[in-house]
């Protein structure tokens, strides 16, 4: 079953100089169970589709069915069905914590006492026990990240939006919260939408990403197809003093090796296959008598993958972005 | 149904909220009275408005109008805080209907006003105020429309503007006109002819008529027929207005 179909989504904006495509018209679907990523640079349509999505904002064209009701004929009904985490946020600073979650679930209907149940058994799983009676203000960023993401889940939906969740978080907030999403999945069922402009963070968590950049969706596959589209790993090899030259005549003559750039007593190459390509080079420079000191071989990155579809690096995230 | 309860989550959770600031209130409460006690003996002096008794029944209804104005009018302050931080758009992701979104915070500026009506009528009646008690009941759910039209528009601008910087100066260059041009502080009775006419395009020129009428016991007239039908009309159509401004989107 598809938790998510969308068809020819597109929005445009009226400004000053005329309109702006926000997003142009796109097509895909996410199953149920799924974690799926947007990874795209900051203005690349992201949030536009996460809030279309969400009923905050109307398409221009095309249709959508979000955990089984039409977007636009039973927004409601999505509504009612979807957990929705904004990039800043939805909690009010001078309220206290506890009086937003319980405000929170009571909005989508709960009893007071289903409400309680609920709100003690997400607060255990986030770690905001001791924070209830703290004021939402008065929150640290990674509390209240968690408390944002309780918010968006007291309901228990099955689908939950997730915009950019781990943006301004420090590193330890980031896997903690990583580790949450993962249990969304895995322990409650939930189908989880995101979006990051992180690649690490798409490589991490993603069953499937979907590379969006000017509006339109690059690409869709798994983290490991879109790397296995970069073709090569990264092969980083030291040799003893003096036999770097010999070392390279070794290298350029393995197939499927190309690249090759040397430095001091380090030689830098991609390799096709390099599992197989790490035992012939080894093999061969032991027949040269040539010494390896240290071998390093690394996966193409998500960065490899941006750089290689869009023809530009992602560009650096900065805490608080929008 | 649901949509009652729901209102009535959002009023119980924003009722809840102000009441945690206790200073507010009370300031809320002691302004209004200071009118009456500051500002009305000098009324009762100047003469032209009747006897004493009817200098009362003139001033009062002129401070309740005063408090829906400058209290409900001005709620949409309150509201840009929620917006930048996103609450509004947290809620309107929930399936809460866009109607009680917007109704639960009027009923809190009710709530409010209610509360400083009944004060300042009976701190009137302590100065020297006679009205009948249905005279009384029909003026206050007059106020009452009339705060549900001003704190929804108020609401809607708050939502539609979305900074503090443009709201306060756009709403206290409105409301001072408005205020003057109702007769709130003086009849228009006195009023030349040319102030006349234009104070009979400000909708609460009739509310305050009204009200008028109701405090000095005269409750089949053309101005509380008048009155009546400004008010509900304004509170249909500002609703529908801050309704859809809940509803629309917002990029």
């Amino acid at each position: 079953m598809n938790m998510i179909e969308v068809h020819g989504l597109a929005r445009t904006f009226q400004a000053p100089h005329g309109e702006v495509n926000a997003v142009r018209g796109v097509d895909f679907t996410v199953a149920a169970g799924e974690i799926v990523g947007f990874l795209g640079p900051n203005g690349a349509g992201k949030t536009t589709t996460l809030r279309m999505l969400t009923t905050l904002l109307r398409p221009t064209a095309g249709t959508a069915t979000v955990a089984g009701a039409d977007l636009l004929a039973d927004p409601v009904g999505v509504r009612r069905r979807i957990g929705y985490v904004a990039q800043g946020g939805g909690a009010n600073p001078a309220e206290l914590v506890a009086n937003e979650l319980m405000l929170q679930a009571r909005l989508y209907g709960m009893s007071k006492a289903d409400a309680r149940t609920q709100i003690d058994s997400l607060a255990a799983q986030l770690g905001l026990q001791d924070l209830r009676t703290r004021l939402v203000g008065s929150l640290s960023g990674g509390q209240r990240r968690r408390l944002d993401i309780a918010l968006g889940l007291v309901h228990r939906p099955p689908l939950i939006f997730l915009d950019e969740p781990s943006t301004g978080l420090d590193p330890t907030s980031r896997s903690n919260l990583w580790e949450h999403i993962r249990r969304l999945r895995d322990e409650l069922g939930a189908t989880v939408f995101l979006s990051t402009h992180y690649l690490d963070e798409a490589d991490a968590l993603c069953d499937r990403i979907l590379i969006m950049d000017s509006g339109t969706i690059l690409v869709e596959d798994s983290p490991e197809e879109l790397k296995r589209r970069v073709e090569g790993d990264a092969v980083t090899i030291e040799v003893a003093p003096g036999t770097v030259q010999e070392a390279a005549v070794v290298v350029e003559g393995l197939p499927g090796t190309y690249g090759l750039t040397t430095a001091g007593d380090t030689l830098r190459f991609r390799a096709g296959h390099s599992s197989r390509t790490m035992i012939d080079l080894l093999r061969a420079l032991e027949a040269r008598r040539v010494e390896p000191v240290s071998v390093q071989v690394d996966r193409p990155t998500l960065d490899d993958v941006f750089l290689t579809l869009t023809g530009r690096s992602e560009e650096p995230a900065t805490a608080g972005a929008v | 149904m649901q949509t009652l309860r729901d209102t009535l989550l959002v009023f119980d959770n924003q009722v809840r909220f102000t009441f945690r600031n206790r200073i507010t209130i009370v300031l809320g409460l002691v302004q209004p009275v200071l009118y009456l006690v500051l500002f009305g003996p000098l009324l009762t002096k100047v003469g032209g408005m009747g006897g004493d008794g009817d200098t009362w029944q003139t001033f009062v209804p002129g401070v309740l109008v005063y408090l829906a104005l400058f209290g409900a009018g001005f709620c949409g302050f309150g509201i840009i805080s929620d917006v930048r931080s996103g609450v509004i758009e947290r809620l309107r992701v929930t399936p809460v209907s866009r109607f009680a979104l917007l109704m639960g915070r009027v009923g809190r500026e009710i709530a409010i006003l209610l509360t400083q009506s009944v004060i300042i009528v009976a701190v009137g009646v302590l100065l020297g105020l006679r009205a009948g008690v249905l005279g009384i009941l029909a003026a206050v759910v007059l106020v009452v429309l009339l705060g549900t039209a001003l704190a929804s528009l108020s609401l809607a601008l708050g939502v539609a503007l979305k900074s503090e910087d443009q709201f306060a100066p756009l709403l206290t260059s409105a409301a001072l006109p408005i205020m003057l041009l109702a007769g709130i502080l003086l009849p228009m009775s006195l009023a030349p002819t040319w102030l006349d006419v234009l104070s009979r395009l400000n909708p609460l020129r009739y509310v305050v008529e009204a009200i008028r009428d109701l405090f000095a016991g005269h409750y089949a007239t053309a101005a509380v027929l008048e009155g009546t039908l400004v008010s509900v009309a304004l509170a249909a159509v500002c609703v529908a207005v801050g309704t859809r401004t809940f509803a629309r989107e917002n990029a």
